[in-house]
């Protein structure tokens, strides 16, 4: 393994998380991993040395996630959550962890991709503003406006429905 | 209220995400304690990012799957492009199961005549060696490798022979240590070993029984776990992981290898 194999790996945790909130679904999120990691080896001929390898992958996923019109539209209904709740739960997190994810899941859900992609670059993922336009190609501007968009939606879905219960997580 | 330098929206966003320089931040918690709906506003949308670190943050911990590793590594291995180096790799392992075919015909032909052979036991002993003690999260090993030495020396004697931990870093497995254990009546020693992934494998042997015969390699799974065994004049050897017959025998090779240099 050179460098730039083991800069990939040590991005294999933070792509499983990203594709993890996105798709809402083990299974489905290793799978695009899979698909992102296979196209990235494929192409490391055209990643620039030096520069974010992370923002290089979660692009090529990204595109993936966009150009695939079936799995997009095996995500927000009421059984793929629930689905998707039962994969977690079984891993061993603390007692309020589920509920936590099924709330977080839902207010998600409700959103349109574009939003969705820049709350979770940005909220969960810490990219910069400037890289998250990167990884969707899109002008920072829009970026912007996305996440004031999609943080407004989010809350005012928690506060109807979420929030008290958010509220009485430690 | 007029405020002169009312703050924008973006402004409100790059404090949420603790983007502000520290002079704007200032003025941000100046408006802010002045603007209760934005105050609410930027501590929801705070309470969004933590509450998103908390319901995926779990992710970063799960074990690495190794097949999303095995995409890089595979092709790490065989250079950066190109289906000829992976099968330079696959037709050396397709090799090194022709001969060890040929060997395993004998060793079978041997097994019928002899009702109960030694190596079956010894197998599933070091299956449920690599079992019980893979699982253990604090106390895998009994000395570790840090004290390798005193290690190799202290299980060469307790079993009458001279031990060697073989150096599998090659193949992406670090020692992590090792332990006594009994085989039936005789001592036999397991070296464990670690993968970045979290993999672990183990290496059980034992001083070969006086009326033992030499016998090629063997396979085995059992639920996922495979074994490689395999008995020479003066040991009998397992290799145990959680991996499939092709990976394993890769390594059951370099061990071999290693060992009759």
């Amino acid at each position: 393994m050179n460098e730039e194999h083991r800069i990939i790996v040590d991005q294999i945790p933070h792509l499983r998380r990203y594709a993890r909130a996105l798709l809402g679904d083990k299974t489905l999120a290793d799978d695009l991993v899979q698909e992102c990691l296979t196209r990235a080896m494929d192409r490391l001929h055209l990643w620039r040395p030096g520069s974010n390898m992370r923002v290089w992958l979660m692009a090529i996923m990204h595109n993936l996630h966009i150009n695939d019109a079936k799995r997009r539209s095996a995500r927000p209904d009421q059984v793929s959550l629930s689905a998707s709740h039962e994969n977690l739960r079984s891993e061993p997190p603390g007692q309020d962890t589920p509920l936590m994810l099924r709330d977080m899941n839902q207010a998600l859900n409700q959103l349109p991709d574009d939003q969705r992609h820049v709350i979770l670059l940005i909220g969960l993922e810490g990219l910069e503003y400037a890289e998250a336009a990167d990884v969707l190609d899109i002008p920072i501007g829009t970026v912007m406006s996305r996440l004031g968009r999609g943080r407004k939606s989010m809350r005012e879905f928690l506060d109807v429905d979420g929030a008290p219960r958010l509220r009485s997580i430690k | 209220m007029n405020d002169p330098n009312p703050m924008s929206p973006d402004d409100l966003q790059n404090f949420v995400d603790g983007r502000l320089s520290p002079e704007d931040q200032l003025r941000m918690e100046a408006w802010l304690a002045e603007h209760p709906e934005d105050a609410a506003m930027v501590h929801a949308y705070r309470l969004q990012n933590a509450n998103l670190s908390q319901a995926f943050d779990p992710v970063l911990d799960e074990p690495l799957p190794a097949a999303l590793e095995d995409i890089v590594t595979m092709r790490a291995t065989g250079g950066a492009r190109g289906t000829r180096p992976a099968m330079a790799g696959w037709m050396l392992i397709a090799a090194t199961i022709v001969i060890f075919a040929l060997g395993g015909g004998a060793g079978w032909l041997a097994r019928s005549n002899t009702p109960a052979p030694e190596p079956e036991n010894f197998a599933a002993n070091a299956m449920s060696a690599h079992k019980i003690f893979a699982a253990e999260r604090r106390h895998a090993v009994e000395v570790p490798s840090n004290q390798e030495a005193h290690l190799v020396k202290w299980l060469s004697k307790r079993l009458g022979v001279t031990l060697k931990a073989p150096d599998l870093t090659s193949a992406g497995f670090v020692l992590m240590g090792g332990r006594l254990l009994a085989d039936g009546p005789l001592p036999a020693a397991q070296f464990m070993y670690q993968r970045d992934d979290k993999t672990r494998m183990t290496v059980y042997v034992r001083a070969a029984a006086n009326n033992s015969k030499n016998t090629a390699f063997r396979f085995e799974d059992n639920n996922g776990i495979g074994a490689f065994y395999w008995v020479d004049a003066k040991y009998a050897y397992a290799l145990v992981a959680p991996m499939g017959r092709a990976p394993l025998l890769d390594i059951a090779n370099r061990i071999y290898r290693e060992l009759n240099r």
